[in-house]
């Protein structure tokens, strides 16, 4: 390998943990009501014991090997790196996992924490259904109550995952209010949340929420990076890739992958948002591009909104990034110059789905296919010493009735 | 051009909870969401709170995201932002009203639109127009703190913050210590909304608070009947009512005399405060 460029000045281990109210600089915090401050701080009490007892990181690390199916390969995808004709492209395959993308690293931990403190009842949100069947699956696992509220634009578009939540034994609840879509779930799960916290833990599924939930969720995703990480040095010899890239909603897989390199400074981080339609509000779910500072599920980030602090609509081909805001650790970051942000529209995303399909025999989920669709354009100008990793974060088998609608009839972009 | 004075000083809502005392009663809170079901109908409705016994007025912004309200305000909610209801525009009906309506008025919100605005030009518009005093559901003293208690207490509109039955001591004593004119306690560990009882232990819940809090402290969530009423007066300083009359105002909102049956229940609700 070529000596590489410097592309960024990582910050010190200090100046990126958060604070004790869960602020990263100006961005997260807690913003809740009352009533949820109390089960806030329980919650961030236990995590706080509890990942740092030996017994429970056991059993997690034992569940995430013999159940969900750890540590997953990282694969080198010989045929899209010819066809594209440029860097090395090496797939992270959390795809591979139970369930089906890498939302049950979280879920199963979140479950396995609710367990310890004596909770009976879970609940969760979710958008593409990946993250409600990921704690359907841990809550059965464990024998745990499960509710999952979901959005019915969602239902519609995923209602094989909604059928496979209720074969694990959850619950669907429908949310018919708002857009119907991720961030109506949340608002419901809050909602439910706020009158059954005594019994019940809120899976919150990505990395963002009041504090404790990003860096709770992030923690749980951070083997993904680890394991990366090392499996490209055993593969190649060196342990970082020139960049890395994870499609970004909430964030959690691309926090997953990117926890392991925020420090070195050779490794550029790229997440991708959804371009949906087009660059008008409303057509997209691109928060570093058209979104503001604002305050949504608790945490101060970067939301989607007028001028008077309405959230407005988003729109994604791909249910998972269908969501106005993005966890704060994320614009951080991205403020200090570690992460950059671009986006992908639906149509790139759909031609990364066909892509990677055809040239490598992976169906990825729509969300990843946004990564797939950053790593087209980006690889065939890199040399083919240097190596792009991308988060595959889940398969694409709940999105082919999708992908088939849009060829259908093509969205106008 | 000269600074615009602010019409309603400091100390109106204390001022409230002190006239009431001094009658032997609780002060009666109704909450309405500003804009439901019109912009046009608002100015009457508030009017009709005034008219039928209201101390102190909670007028709830519409925000796109209400992650603690029940059903029923979610609805007018929407209503009102289907309307074109936002900051701006009650903030305008607060301006054209305060001094009309001879109440002070809470601007109950989410925390979003005051922080899109911008917290001191939030407060400086809040204050211009006869705001009174503002409490946002989602922004706890924690944050609330930092954030915007000084702003607005530089323009002398009160804060007010929740207290929840799950607040610890240190939590109501961080709660109180924010707040100003009165603190609000929040009858139930659940969304807003109508139920058929109270709590069974909110007397000594409200004791609880009432012990550690010097201020005024008012009573709300699932309080909605003139009994219901009646009950937290004896061990409150205030009552809210907000879902019962917000549900009054969506089932009679194409009705011409809309505002003369929200006066009549609001009667029939400070009735029991008045014997």
């Amino acid at each position: 390998m070529t000596s590489r460029d410097r592309v960024r000045t990582p910050l010190s281990a200090a100046a990126m943990e958060p604070d004790e109210g869960g602020r990263y600089g100006v961005y997260g915090g807690r913003y809740a009501p009352e009533t949820l401050m109390a089960p806030l701080e329980e919650l961030s009490r236990a995590w706080d014991r509890l990942r740092r007892k030996r017994a429970f990181q056991r059993r997690l690390r034992h569940l995430l090997e013999h159940y969900v199916g750890r540590p997953t390969p990282l694969y080198f995808a010989e045929r899209l790196t010819e066809h594209l004709g440029g860097a090395r492209i090496y797939l992270k395959r959390e795809d591979l996992l139970h369930t089906g993308a890498h939302k049950i690293n979280n879920a199963l931990g979140q479950v396995l924490l609710a367990k310890e403190m004596g909770k009976t009842r879970i609940i969760a949100e979710t958008g593409a259904g990946q993250h409600g069947v990921a704690t359907a699956t841990a809550a059965a696992l464990l024998g745990l109550d499960c509710v999952v509220y979901m959005g019915e634009e969602d239902m519609r578009r995923q209602r094989l995952n909604v059928y496979r939540m209720q074969l694990l034994g959850a619950e669907v609840a429908a949310v018919d209010a708002g857009s119907r879509t991720l961030k109506d779930a949340i608002n419901e799960a809050f909602r439910d949340w706020v009158a059954s916290f005594a019994d019940t833990h809120y899976v919150l599924g990505t990395v963002t929420g009041p504090e404790p939930y990003p860096r709770m969720v992030r923690q749980f995703h951070s083997v993904i990076g680890s394991e990366a990480r090392r499996q490209l040095k055993r593969q190649t010899g060196a342990a970082d890739p020139d960049v890395a890239i994870a499609c970004v909603g909430g964030g959690s897989n691309a926090m997953g992958l990117f926890s392991a390199f925020l420090d070195r400074p050779d490794v550029l981080l790229v997440g991708v948002e959804a371009g949906g339609r087009g660059p008008d509000l409303g057509d997209h779910a691109a928060r570093f591009s058209g979104g503001t500072l604002g305050v949504l599920h608790g945490a101060r980030t970067l939301v989607l909104q007028d001028e008077e602090g309405q959230v407005v609509g988003t729109h994604s081909v791909s249910a998972g990034l269908d969501y106005p805001a993005v966890g704060p650790e994320h614009v951080f970051l991205h403020e200090h110059g570690q992460i950059e942000f671009t986006s992908a529209t639906d149509r790139e995303a759909i031609e990364g789905f066909h892509l990677l399909s055809a040239m490598e025999g992976i169906l990825p989920a729509l969300e990843s296919a946004h990564a797939i669709a950053e790593v087209t354009k980006r690889a065939p100008g890199m040399d083919p010493d240097q190596v792009i990793m991308v988060n595959l974060s889940g398969r694409g088998d709940k999105d082919v009735e999708s992908v088939l609608e849009y060829d259908a009839a093509p969205g106008v972009e | 051009m000269s600074p615009r004075r602010r019409r309603s000083s400091r100390g109106a809502i204390a001022a409230a909870f002190a006239g009431c005392s001094r009658q032997k009663r609780a002060a009666f809170i109704p909450f309405l969401v500003a804009g439901d079901p019109s912009l046009e109908a608002t100015p009457d409705l508030l009017r009709a709170l005034v008219a039928g016994g209201a101390d102190v007025i909670e007028l709830g912004i519409a925000f796109s995201d209400p992650i603690a309200d029940g059903p029923t305000i979610q609805r007018a909610s929407n209503r009102a932002l289907a309307a074109g209801s936002s900051l701006s525009a009650v903030l305008g009906i607060v301006e054209r009203q305060r001094e009309e309506l001879g109440v002070p008025i809470v601007l109950f919100t989410y925390y979003n639109p005051v922080h899109a605005r911008g917290v001191a030009t939030f407060a400086a518009q809040a204050a211009d127009s006869g705001v009174d005093g503002v409490l946002c559901v989602d922004l706890p003293p924690d944050e609330g703190l930092r954030e915007l208690q000084p702003a607005l207490s530089e323009r002398d509109v009160d804060s007010i913050y929740l207290i929840a039955a799950t607040s610890t001591k240190a939590r109501i004593d961080r709660a109180a210590a924010a707040s100003n004119g009165f603190v609000y306690y929040a009858a139930r560990s659940d969304v807003t909304g109508e139920r058929d009882d109270l709590i069974p232990t909110l007397e000594r819940e409200v004791k609880r608070v009432r012990r550690r809090v010097r201020l005024p402290v008012a009573v709300g969530f699932g309080i909605s009947t003139p009994e219901q009423v009646e009950e937290v007066a004896r061990v409150a300083h205030g009552v809210v009512v907000g879902s019962s009359l917000v549900r009054l105002v969506e089932e009679n909102a194409a009705e011409p005399d809309l505002a003369a049956r929200l006066e009549r229940r609001v009667g029939q609700l400070t009735a029991p405060l008045r014997r």
